[in-house]
């Protein structure tokens, strides 16, 4: 098919349910189509609820970056509550919200997004011994051995000959857009295997501060368990020494395994520039040492960058009612009664009702000029941005952070000396380019990278404040309901591993009055708005290449650079009435 | 181009072991432990041995719907079996949203062709609730996608609900349900075997050795009134709490951050739902069996039972009255009504903390008397 509609769906290796529709002329991408298709509504089941339970209730909007959700709400009610949380407390949220980022860009990298770039069969061609060879090139793992790279192999090849390759079982290997040599096939398969196994232990630092992952406990007013360094059931020295040899581990398993990769796949993926998209960029910051209240120490900074301009950082405020609002006209809500408003809404002064229009029966294509998703459009000043480790870094570049500007410019560098180490003859890569797919999963690595480093300088922090006697985890003061005012609201924001999330709560007579979230997923895989500007991933795969219609690689893996989340992105809350949700059904 | 033809005879478990250059003498080793990981006594041994020859790794076809995939990544947090030797020697993972290779098109027809390839040899698993709102959830252009779920789970051999919202509904079906969500549980179709794993999410362990159980003995794990496997779902985490002394003496954490709270004293009072809530936690623990909420500083939300998310608040003992949809909060209304309503609960307490002579003056105290009296009256 030379040209025409292709449709992936479902996309997989993402959290929920998304499809994508792209034209294709001349075997490039013309136009793409974002939609979302499924819905729980989540906001409207947590009003008329305790404000304490709130975290409970978000933290299942996602079990992916499960914690996020509860960070944001609990912060946003105790700003509703005008509740300042202890040092300790702030310090041992912090620790959760880097661990979250280490886990879920790892995970991201290796079980959601490798398989895009990596060709897992044509692994079974390599050299174990240049695989040692190349991988001792790039970094000092100790596992990067001819003998450890064979063993992986014949793993693979076991799998392969079994007949049943289960979840390789429907890749598109041996497709053209794929660009490794079968040795560093093989390094990726084995760190696969070896993130599968890292995984599980760096979550252990959620289990020690909340109980168990995913779903760790949160607690509006601090964190529920006390600090004693000299009692057997409180967070004590041995649960301490648990965490702190978690992030260690976490520090050299990014240092040494995931960043050091992803700088390879770069080199060799240098010339694939495509999946860039938005020019717009959108941070609300976070991971203050002090407290989420002193803007100015964050370490990921607040700002938002346009039209790939760094030079300059526009001030955001999430509280300012014309800067964040979403917009419905291509989705399957109304306003005012409005199919197609044309006006966007502030979360506060939001509303939202159900309204499917699409189609009933099983179809072959939505029907993309009128409501095609159940993602509403986010925009920030009514302009389309993108948000998540890539805004990070461009904002926090833009902003002349130095961390993130040393971060960014010795990867950058590394990646050079790789392309010609590796004698790939190609072109030297600078920021600018870091505006594709793979400079978006380069973000990705960098962000965890520096929350590695920020783990240890919070765990550090936590190790002082015991030392010298400041033990406090919770503030009680505001946590009976009879001392709450009668209405009040506030916002909690979180740098998410997807991006800038918001949550925006209305507390009445002390239940929950109205609730929404703007959610990083919501931002990018969005429809068009009334404007008709397209979403971040919409933009991101007109231009790029499709070979094989049938074997969507290109378009999988320009998705899956943004790390999709699905059921974070579709919500839906009725802020305008207090009454129940009305659905119109199109039959 | 495509994968590898998948038409090859699926070997067993024990030749899988013999191509991993494993010995017969190794591989009994690895047999008794696994007939101990799946709870059974050693002298099923030689059943866990024959199985092991001569079964191949199972075809599970693992489907997500109104979920936020916390069951999938609590699965991949297993660490015994682990969920690598799960997916590459156990189960052969043909379907899953979140960790399968292919998208789209190729994807869905995968599904086709293992149904037809092994009908009635595949277990299905499912996570998140199914909405009977058209288009609340359209898979592959399906807009009522629980017909298509239908039409797999006659097919298998077996069903197994992941999570609470395949088990129960879960939190989409929450009040006031907006889409219509209901547990995978109500769409199989009679005669096809199935079981519920509850919990938001469920232990990785619970997930995995369960699954194991399937692909090892060939039958599903013994279950309770409500469909969950025995092994995991026997106790009330209240019955192997290691806070349990303390409810038992009458010594509660009134406040996050107090002394009780360092003491580790029980949290029953902060709206534990421990004595209601039946789940491994207790015992197996989480990640690795490192900690849990309770020993973490947290009430137990009871995310493994039923309707829990329309029991709060959470940090209260809101009960409901038998056969009323009334709620009453026992610390706000008066304690003996509470104690009928609390279906037992307080009455246990009170026998607990009597027999053990260590009375100290508290409200559970109290509420344990008046539940005494009010037993007797009635």
């Amino acid at each position: 098919m030379a040209n025409g509609r292709v449709v992936v769906d479902p996309v997989t290796r993402i959290e929920g349910h998304l499809r994508i529709e792209a034209e294709v002329e001349n075997k490039r991408i013309t136009k793409a189509y974002s939609s979302g298709t499924a819905v729980r509504g989540i906001e409207l089941i947590v009003r008329g609820r305790d404000p304490r339970d709130l975290w409970a209730f978000t933290q299942r909007i996602c079990g992916v970056c499960t914690t996020v959700h509860a960070l944001a709400s609990v912060r946003a009610v105790e700003d509703a509550l005008g509740i300042q949380i202890p040092h300790n407390a702030h310090l041992i949220r912090n620790l959760m919200h880097e661990t979250i980022l280490i886990h879920d860009h790892v995970v991201h990298f290796y079980q959601l997004h490798a398989m895009d770039w990596v060709d897992v069969v044509d692994a079974l061609k390599a050299d174990p011994a240049k695989a040692a060879e190349i991988a001792q090139m790039y970094s000092k793992w100790p596992n990067s051995t001819a003998a450890y790279f064979k063993d992986v192999q014949d793993k693979v090849k076991r799998i392969v000959d079994s007949g049943q390759l289960g979840i390789f079982a429907t890749g598109y290997w041996g497709h053209p857009a794929y660009a490794l040599p079968p040795e560093v096939n093989l390094i990726a398969v084995a760190h696969y295997l070896e993130a599968l196994d890292f995984q599980k232990d760096v979550v252990r630092i959620h289990t020690i501060f909340g109980g168990r992952n995913p779903h760790p406990n949160y607690t509006v007013g601090g964190v529920p368990w006390p600090i004693d360094p000299n009692m057997d059931n409180a967070l004590n020295t041995s649960r301490l020494t648990e965490v702190e040899k978690q992030i260690d581990r976490a520090y050299e398993f990014v240092k040494e395994v995931y960043l050091p990769d992803v700088l390879v796949l770069s080199a060799f993926y240098r010339d694939w520039t495509y999946g860039g998209g938005l020019t717009n960029y959108l941070a609300y910051g976070d991971l203050s040492p002090v407290s989420i209240y002193d803007v100015k120490s964050y370490r990921f900074p607040r700002g938002a960058v346009l039209d790939l301009n760094l030079n300059e950082v526009h001030d955001v405020d999430p509280r300012a009612i014309d800067q964040v609002q979403e917009f419905v006209d291509h989705s399957w809500y109304t306003y005012d009664g409005k199919e197609t408003p044309g006006y966007g809404l502030h979360p506060w002064d939001g509303q939202t009702n159900l309204h499917y229009t699409g189609p009933t029966q099983e179809y072959e294509y939505l029907d993309v000029q009128g409501k095609y998703s159940w993602v509403k459009a986010p925009r920030w000043k009514e302009k389309h941005m993108e948000v998540g480790p890539l805004a990070r870094m461009m904002v926090g570049y833009a902003a002349k952070n130095e961390r993130i500007r040393h971060a960014v410019d010795d990867a950058l560098s590394r990646i050079n000396h790789l392309i010609s180490a590796l004698n790939l003859n190609k072109a030297p890569v600078d920021i600018r380019w870091m505006h594709s797919a793979i400079g978006r999963t380069l973000g990705r690595a960098l962000d965890a990278s520096l929350a590695v480093e920020f783990a240890k300088e919070d765990m550090a922090a936590l190790w002082a404040n015991i030392r010298n006697g400041n033990l406090a985890t919770f503030d009680s003061s505001k946590w009976e309901p009879n001392t709450w005012p009668k209405e009040t609201k506030g916002v909690g924001w979180v740098e998410a591993p997807r991006g800038s999330l918001g949550h925006w709560v209305i507390i009445k007579d002390q239940k929950i009055e109205k609730f929404q979230a703007v959610v990083p997923t919501t931002w990018n895989a969005s429809p068009r708005d009334a404007l008709q500007n397209e979403g971040a991933y919409e933009a991101s795969l007109v231009g790029s290449p499709l070979e094989i219609p049938d074997q969507p690689l290109e378009i999988i893996r320009i998705v899956h650079s943004f790390d999709p989340c699905m059921a974070c992105a579709v919500h839906l809350t009725d802020l305008a009435e207090n009454r129940t949700i009305e659905v119109f059904l199109d039959m | 181009m495509s994968a590898p033809s998948t038409d090859v005879r699926r070997k067993s478990m024990y030749e899988e072991a013999l191509e991993q250059g494993i010995s017969r003498r190794e591989f009994l080793k690895i047999a008794s432990a696994v007939t101990l990981a799946l709870g059974l006594d050693l002298k099923e041994m030689p059943k866990v041995v024959r199985a092991m020859e001569t079964k191949p790794r199972i075809p599970v076809i693992w489907m997500d719907f109104q979920s936020c995939s916390g069951p999938t990544e609590s699965f991949t947090r297993s660490y015994q079996p682990t969920v690598e030797k799960v997916l590459f020697d156990m189960i052969s993972l043909e379907y899953n949203g979140a960790l399968m290779a292919g998208s789209g098109t190729a994807a869905e027809k995968h599904v086709e062709e293992i149904v037809e390839k092994y009908p009635g040899q595949f277990i299905l698993a499912a996570e998140g609730s199914l909405p009977t709102m058209p288009g609340a959830l359209a898979i592959a252009g399906q807009p009522r996608y629980y017909e298509k779920w239908r039409e797999i789970a006659s097919k298998a051999m077996a069903v197994v609900a992941v999570g609470s919202c395949a088990t129960w509904g879960g939190i989409p079906a929450a009040n006031p349900n907006p889409t219509g969500a209901k547990s995978v549980i109500d769409f199989v179709p009679p005669g096809v075997p199935w079981i519920r794993i509850p919990g938001c999410p469920p232990i990785g362990e619970v997930i995995t050795n369960t699954l194991a159980h399937i692909a090892i003995l060939g039958k599903l794990p013994e279950v309770d009134e409500l469909g969950r496997p025995k092994e995991f779902f026997r106790h009330r985490l209240h019955d192997k709490c290691q806070r349990r002394p303390f409810f038992d003496a009458g010594l509660y954490v009134e406040s996050f951050d107090s002394e009780g709270a360092r003491e580790g004293f029980c949290l029953y009072k902060m709206g534990c739902r421990g004595p209601t809530t039946y789940n491994a936690c207790a015992e197996l623990r989480w990640n690795g069996g490192l900690s849990w909420p309770i020993q973490s500083g947290h009430p137990c939300i009871g995310c493994a039972a039923p309707n829990f998310w329309d029991e709060g608040p959470f940090y209260a003992r809101v009960v409901q009255l038998p056969g009323t949809q009334t709620t009453i909060n026992p610390e706000r209304v008066g304690l003996g009504i509470a104690a009928v309503a609390a279906l037992g609960i307080t009455a246990h307490a009170a026998a607990s903390v009597i027999s053990r002579r260590r009375l100290r003056k508290s409200e559970a105290e109290a509420a344990a008397e008046e539940a005494k009296e009010t037993a007797h009256e009635g």
